[in-house]
């Protein structure tokens, strides 16, 4: 079933990702509203276990831990993250979803602008506050090397 | 509102509040209750205005002019040290450093006072609360100098181990740094005391000040301390200014810290002398402006009624503190008696980042996080907590907002 939804999410391109996503946060005027769907994209990731996350996965952060494992398979990028808050559990789930399953190429060519279009850009503020805005450097930093490879 | 919190601690909080022009915005459309005051206090118009007036009719650079803006910008400027001075209760306007934060006196201390001490194995003795200004250039100096770091034990209640410090302090501690009040557990520290412990051994003792200055009175007589330090934004004055005091004696001895204009006497091709203290470790073109905010500040916190705005602080502290124990689920760090107003706490099952993200669309601003402070939190056993931390213009019905949008949030994580 997982598969299936993945080879499905995968014949669109990332930017129809994150209008598709943005359109289904926008509906809802209430924050508290918007914060509930980012729980259930949280609890729907597919999960990190925490016997898995290793100290070189973790991306540095003040007030929410984070960590993510970027793998290449089939010239794809496969993306597994977790982090202990779950906003920051949820932001991560979004670029999962976004960006997981595309090649190095795609990823380097599409920006993350999806946290900004549903007003939650003040976590990718390069405050100390929030490993999310580091995870999205890490990913996009690693999609570039293994381009450049 | 305010009348019966006037009635109860003789002070108007109301007519505090229209001194902050900034408390009268709202953010997401909801009234701000801003409760990061450990972080950085907002400003009153008092300090806005001076810094204003300043650039406007007197500014110029500091020291170096024989030009009328000059001499009136040198008299701002020195009048700020002469006001810090007195905020501190210093002997001598010699003795204080105007830096550029906290962070700064902190470095300056360790690199110009302490570094040339150390040899292998020496030791500094910190406690295990401190802030990491006061923690990380210690570890340059270990990692350097092969210097030690010896922490101090707090008890569960967040009270320094008084016990345990004394037999910390040996032949080889060359510095006991202390905070006087902890950014994170509240708990103000018995200066004095620790000061004696100290110099009994010899050992010179430096406090960090930066929450303390705000929220209690100091006197760096009294207490004895050969270095304080505390920094402008916090006591409601800019950011980019700091205060370090030091004895006299210390002053003198300690080497240059930054190398520039204003701090030499004499510098040729092949020889450099140095000025007096403290200009000699006020390198370059200092932080005028600021150092009008805080001397702005400092008439400001020098104009109103201590032991009422104490009294006002302590009861919002109280108030909250029984609002959040009869919570469920919420468990407070520090509980020192006599702590200053500042609150950290874990909400059972909710992560502190998402408690203030979503706290923050109700208007209330409180910090979440390891607040600078990674040893006290493996202490505590946390990864990070929340921190309400107040000041003299928050209020009770404040109070009530915030615990109500946290109860709120703990409902919606669960």
């Amino acid at each position: 079933m997982r598969l299936h939804c993945e080879t499905m999410d995968n014949e669109k391109s990332i930017a129809e990702k994150q209008e598709a996503l943005a359109e289904d946060f926008l509906v809802f005027d209430d924050w508290m509203d918007r914060y509930q769907l980012l729980l259930d994209k949280a609890k729907a990731m597919a999960p990190l276990p925490e016997a898995e996350r290793r100290d070189d996965m973790k991306v540095p952060g003040c007030q929410s831990q984070v960590w993510v494992e970027v793998k290449l398979v089939d010239g794809r990028m496969q993306i597994r993250a977790a982090s202990d808050a779950l906003i920051t559990a949820g932001l991560i789930a979004l670029l999962v979803e976004v960006y997981s399953g595309h090649t190095p190429g795609e990823i380097v060519a599409a920006p993350f602008t999806l946290a900004e279009r549903i007003g939650l850009g003040s976590h990718l503020s390069p405050s100390r506050a929030n490993g999310f805005a580091n995870m999205v450097k890490r990913i996009r930093a690693e999609a570039a090397r293994l381009v450049n490879r | 509102m305010n009348a019966a919190q006037t009635a109860r601690t003789g002070f108007d909080v109301a007519a505090m509040r229209r001194e902050f022009p900034i408390l009268s915005r709202e953010v997401y459309g909801k009234k701000l209750v801003y409760l990061d005051n450990a972080a950085s206090a907002q400003k009153p118009r008092a300090v806005i205005d001076a810094m204003r007036q300043f650039l406007e009719t007197d500014y110029a650079n500091v020291h170096r002019g024989v030009h009328f803006l000059s001499s009136r910008a040198t008299d701002h400027y020195e009048a700020a040290r002469e006001a810090a001075r007195r905020f501190l209760n210093a002997p001598a306007a010699d003795n204080i450093i105007l830096t550029h934060g906290g962070t700064e006196a902190f470095n300056l201390v360790a690199s110009s006072f302490v570094s040339p001490m150390i040899a292998p194995g020496d030791e500094i003795v910190i406690s295990e609360m401190e802030h990491h200004a006061n923690i990380v250039p210690w570890h340059f100096l270990r990692e350097r100098q092969g210097a030690v770091i010896r922490w101090a034990r707090i008890g569960d209640d967040g009270v320094l181990d008084l016990d345990h410090l004394q037999s910390l302090i040996g032949p080889r501690t060359k510095l006991v740094a202390i905070t006087h009040m902890s950014n994170v557990l509240g708990t103000i520290t018995p200066a004095r005391v620790i000061a004696d412990m100290a110099h009994a051994r010899g050992v010179p003792v430096l406090f960090d000040g930066c929450q303390a200055a705000v929220h209690a009175r100091v006197d760096v007589q009294a207490i004895d301390a050969d270095f304080y330090i505390f920094c402008g934004h916090k006591i409601y004055g800019p950011t980019g200014i700091g205060v370090l005091y030091a004895k006299p004696h210390f002053l003198s001895a300690m080497r240059p810290y930054q190398g520039g204009g204003e701090m030499i006497r004499e510098v040729g091709f092949d020889a450099v002398s140095y000025g007096d203290a403290p200009h000699r470790f006020e390198a370059g073109t200092p932080p005028i402006m600021e150092a009008v905010g805080l001397a702005a500040a400092i008439r400001f916190l020098e104009g109103i009624d201590h032991a009422a705005v104490h009294a006002h602080e302590q009861a919002l502290l109280a108030h909250a503190t029984r609002q959040l124990r009869a919570a469920n689920g919420v468990r407070i760090f520090g509980e020192a008696p006599g702590k200053g107003a500042i609150i950290a706490f874990d909400v059972k099952g909710v992560h502190p980042h998402d408690l203030a993200t979503v706290i923050d669309r109700e208007g209330v601003a409180i910090r979440a996080g390891h607040h600078c402070a990674h040893p006290l939190m493996k202490r505590l056993g946390v990864t990070a907590t929340g921190r309400a931390s107040f000041a003299l213009y928050n209020t009770m019905e404040e109070v009530d907002v915030f615990v109500a949008a946290l109860q709120r949030a703990r409902e919606f994580f669960q």
